[in-house]
């Protein structure tokens, strides 16, 4: 069922570019870190009790939010289905089973609830990682959500939970509240006013961490980071939630400042810049995947200075997502080789921005 | 200082614990300690500090001993420190000692104050440590003026304080 009719925007609605700030901010994630008594985490685990906590957890779902949802079991997908839902970021490297190549564990599954933008990852490295995922800056409500989700779980399954050390969970990294809430922001003027390294500096000192686009160990591409709490025992969740939001507010001042210091210094520059992006994608046959994430933040930033007119932010997260080579290969229904994928990528691009239509451009130069 | 236990002998054994933020230190004599289970640097197979801490308020699972490896999944420290994870709950008991300065090091501390878990079958002493955590949230969602978060903390309290 999955692999056909329901997958064309399964579990994207975090895309939609709908909540606060959705130019700078393209998604808030939170996720808790939840494991069952009675069973050894998941380096440890025998196969069958994967298997019976999987179902255990299916079975306690329909009596949530999740209840109408999708339910997967990954080991059971085919290998291009796991990198589709990799790409969408709805499961990790770790659960799609390394980059989706090899096969994943028994019992790795993946539930998303009817409303696309509540889930769990089942067997990951704890037994639950459940976690909401919303478009814009939306910490609060992610976070509400993602706890209702706990709560009518936590009823019905026992938690691993220790009254001094809180949720148990198996990486000391994540004990105490098994919450890692994160936000997935642009930030081009920090970049091209070479200030990212004193923010990205002063984060780091403030018991925040900051990542690639992929999350832990990935690389920084199109000027996108994820920026989210370090620590996650000796704090309520509220706190570390406000905590974050207060930084990434700050962090988000940054950024509209330098933008207007771009403007008011080298306006001719960036106009040239986001143009010159946006003549790229609109009209280049071959395209690498940095190579468009580099482009799409030109744009992106264009959009967000009101340079380029009648192009929507949910075009460009949409090309974020379908642009990659799981969804190219997918679209032309066969596997592609790196070069035919760049071309396929170009065409997507392209098509995709010419049904956009004219895109006006009121610059400070013009 | 003589021991909280017997009272007669001088305490050589002294036992720290943290419940609902309130920390408490116990100081037992070396028979009574033996009596416990407690020996130190010994490696005790089976287990009497468990009805010790049950006593004086919170239990641990069966079953536990003090260095590894862990009698409940087998995995040995030397493990854990190559891969960082840990096996399965008990290992949080089995591996205390040095899990607590790494947890200081990683998060600046080792008492949990955010969600009170309130298991599904939950004990009276397990519901009242929920409401205590459900009225600091309560507090802290007032303080916030976030009251329709506050009247869902309130409608959580008063469901529970009817069950007790």
């Amino acid at each position: 069922m999955f692999e056909h009719a329901s997958l064309s925007d399964f579990g994207l609605a975090w895309l939609e570019a709908s909540g606060p700030y959705a130019d700078i901010v393209l998604s808030t994630r939170v996720r808790l870190a939840r494991n069952l008594q009675r069973h050894a985490f998941s380096a440890r685990i025998r196969e069958p009790e994967r298997e019976q906590i999987f179902s255990e957890v299916r079975r306690a779902s329909d009596l949530t939010e999740l209840k109408g949802g999708i339910s997967l079991d990954l080991a059971g997908l085919s290998q291009l289905s796991r990198r589709i839902l990799l790409e969408r970021h709805l499961i990790s490297r770790e659960l799609a089973g390394e980059d989706g190549e090899s096969a994943p564990t028994r019992g790795a599954g993946l539930l998303v609830g009817p409303r696309d933008t509540l889930g769990a990852m089942i067997n990951e490295e704890d037994h639950l990682r459940l976690q909401a995922l919303l478009s814009g800056l939306r910490l609060r409500d992610a976070f509400q959500r993602v706890d209702r989700l706990d709560e009518e779980l936590g009823t019905q399954l026992p938690f691993a939970y220790h009254h001094e050390y809180g949720y148990l969970t198996s990486c000391p990294t994540n004990v105490g509240t098994g919450l890692r809430a994160s936000i997935l922001i642009h930030l081009p003027g920090l970049v091209l006013t070479k200030e990212i390294g004193k923010v990205l500096h002063g984060i780091s000192q403030v018991g925040l961490t900051f990542r690639g686009l992929y999350g832990e160990g990935s690389e920084v591409v199109g000027n996108f980071f994820q920026i989210s709490n370090q620590t996650t025992l000796g704090k309520s969740e509220e706190d570390l939630i406000d905590h974050l939001e207060k930084i990434v507010a700050q962090v988000i001042r940054h950024e509209l400042d330098a933008r207007k210091v771009l403007l008011r210094d080298a306006p001719a520059v960036i106009e040239d810049k986001i143009w010159r992006a946006y003549g790229l994608l609109r009209y280049a046959r071959s395209l690498s995947f940095d190579e468009v994430m580099n482009l799409l933040s030109g744009v992106r930033l264009g959009v967000s200075l009101n340079l380029l007119s009648g192009l929507r932010v949910y075009t460009l997260n949409k090309i974020m997502i379908y642009a990659q080579n799981a969804h190219l290969e997918q679209a032309a229904v066969r596997r592609l080789t790196d070069a035919e994928c760049d071309v396929h990528r170009a065409a997507y691009v392209r098509r995709t921005l010419a049904t956009e239509g004219e895109v006006a451009g009121e610059g400070p130069v013009s | 200082m003589l021991c909280d236990h017997c009272g007669q002998n001088e305490a050589i054994i002294h036992l720290t614990q943290i419940v609902d933020n309130q920390m408490s230190t116990f100081h037992l004599c070396e028979s009574c300690a033996a009596e416990k289970g407690l020996q130190p640097g010994a490696d005790t197979g089976n287990f009497p500090l468990s009805d010790f801490l049950a006593q004086v308020g919170k239990g641990v699972p069966e079953g536990i001993s003090a260095g590894g490896p862990c009698a409940f999944c087998g995995l040995t420290l030397e493990e854990f420190r190559k891969s960082g994870r840990l096996g399965c709950s008990h290992c949080y008991v089995t591996f205390e000692t040095n899990l607590k300065t790494l947890l200081r090091r990683l998060h600046g501390g080792t008492q949990h104050v955010g969600k009170v878990y309130l298991p599904p079958d939950p004990t009276r002493a397990e519901a009242q440590e929920r409401l205590a955590g459900l009225r600091r949230k309560l507090d802290r969602a007032v303080e916030n003026e976030d009251f329709e978060r506050a009247a869902q903390i309130r409608d959580l309290i008063r469901t529970l304080e009817g069950a007790l």
